[in-house]
């Protein structure tokens, strides 16, 4: 009987070296736990940035329309608003689908469909760095927006231009509170153009398009930035975690793949974070 | 999780990643009908496109934690340990959304100072600097 312990002692340290403290808590093993607990506090952290997103967003008389900013589309196409980030939302859904199915695969320890499955996953995670390095691209370089200068405004009245643009606005197009406008850059010089107030206490006055909010740009760059940066290092792991599977090591463990199934928590996570960053920026 | 069978898990992988679509497609079409792109001169108020697409983000937040993180097939105690937490930042967001506002007022408080009995003569009470006329 004494020896009978022993030995399921033993057995069971071999198979599980990683927990000799007794009973798991929570019946989850301690690496999905502390798993758990890095993403609750990287939650806080997001949190912590949408948040001072909202109350800078409330605290401005003006903001600019997400769907006039993020209105491009590979290919030189203009006003489609929402169509490219709604694509990425897309890529990154599938991702987190085909990441389930890894760890799906990896429960009936079927080592070639966890290979197959992570490498879907490891392609959705770069075309959508892909995508958000169009999107900057073409808001850093085309757009001229930045950390310290935002181009991008919102008009407080309606009124009528007097000059036009070049590009969408011409001379006498009317605009009504709330449009927004993108002040173009041309050779190191900027263009905002000058307008007459036709409504309210300035009706009457001539006045230029003013820069937009200056958070925006700030805002906007360190918080995609900072989702961007978990992306990129979701797919480095996913990466070493798709050869390890491959090479067999996982298969030794017999454990089910629990590696698999750890990133897969931190790669639905990053999911999670961008419904908020997407409903935050883009919807709202 | 060895609750369920390959078979089933799969089904429900498939019928989660569907509704998250759908209702992703929904938003943005929701979002974009609201705001007046897809029918001329049609619009619906923010306070309701807004709501609703906070609501629905929150099912697509359940549903990925629940479904995809298997929130669902944990013990008690460690979902308690991971949500509790989250719920104080319902306060977090309502108190700084306030805070927002209430910049907003200082900031038209400053532009615009509210008028008092000392301010009909030249100098404004209370301020430590004339503000400059092209101010505004």
């Amino acid at each position: 009987m004494a020896s009978d312990t022993m030995t399921d002692q033993h057995h069971h340290a071999e198979t599980k070296p990683s927990w000799n403290g007794g009973a798991e808590p929570f019946k989850a093993s301690y690496g999905k736990l502390m798993m758990w607990y890095f993403l609750l506090s990287d939650a806080f952290t997001f949190s912590g940035f949408l948040i001072a997103y909202g109350a800078l967003r409330f605290s401005m008389p003006s903001w600019p329309v997400p769907d006039f900013v993020f209105s491009t589309f590979p290919g030189d196409f203009h006003h489609k608003p929402l169509l490219f980030v709604t694509l990425m939302t897309f890529i990154l859904l599938a991702s987190s689908f085909t990441m389930v199915r890894a760890v799906q695969e990896g429960h009936r320890e079927n080592k070639m469909g966890v290979v197959k499955w992570m490498l879907w996953t490891i392609i959705g995670g770069a075309a959508f760095l892909g995508c958000q390095a169009w999107e900057w691209n073409t808001l850093m370089g085309k757009e001229h927006m930045s950390v310290k200068i935002n181009p991008f405004g919102s008009h407080t009245e309606s009124g009528t231009y007097l000059e036009g643009d070049g590009h969408d606005i011409k001379e006498g197009d009317t605009f009504k509170a709330g449009d927004s406008y993108l002040i173009h850059k041309h050779d190191g010089e900027w263009h905002p153009l000058k307008y007459r107030v036709e409504d309210g206490v300035d009706a009457g006055k001539e006045k230029q398009q003013q820069f937009g909010p200056k958070a925006f740009g700030a805002l906007f760059f360190f918080i995609t930035g900072f989702h961007g940066f978990h992306v990129l290092t979701g797919v480095i792991f996913l990466l070493i975690i798709c050869v390890n599977s491959y090479t067999g090591l996982y298969v030794s463990r017999k454990n089910g793949y629990e590696m698999v199934e750890k990133i897969g928590l931190y790669w639905h996570f990053v999911d999670l974070v961008w419904v908020f960053v997407f409903l935050l920026f883009y919807l709202l | 999780m060895g609750h369920l069978s390959y078979e089933s898990s799969k089904t429900i992988a498939t019928k989660t990643i569907l509704i998250l679509a759908f209702i992703t497609i929904f938003e943005v079409v929701f979002a974009l009908l609201g705001k007046g792109y897809l029918v001329d001169g049609f619009y619906i108020s923010g306070w309701i496109t807004g709501g609703m697409m906070i609501l629905l983000s929150i099912v697509k937040a359940y549903l990925i934690v629940y479904e995809f993180m298997h929130m669902k097939y944990e013990v008690p105690g460690l979902v308690r340990t991971v949500l509790f937490p989250t719920l104080l930042l319902v306060w977090a967001i309502i108190a700084f959304l306030a805070e927002g506002r209430y910049w907003l007022g200082s900031r038209e408080n400053v532009k615009n100072p509210p008028a008092t009995e000392s301010s009909s003569g030249s100098t404004p009470q209370g301020l430590l600097y004339e503000l400059p006329e092209n101010s505004l």
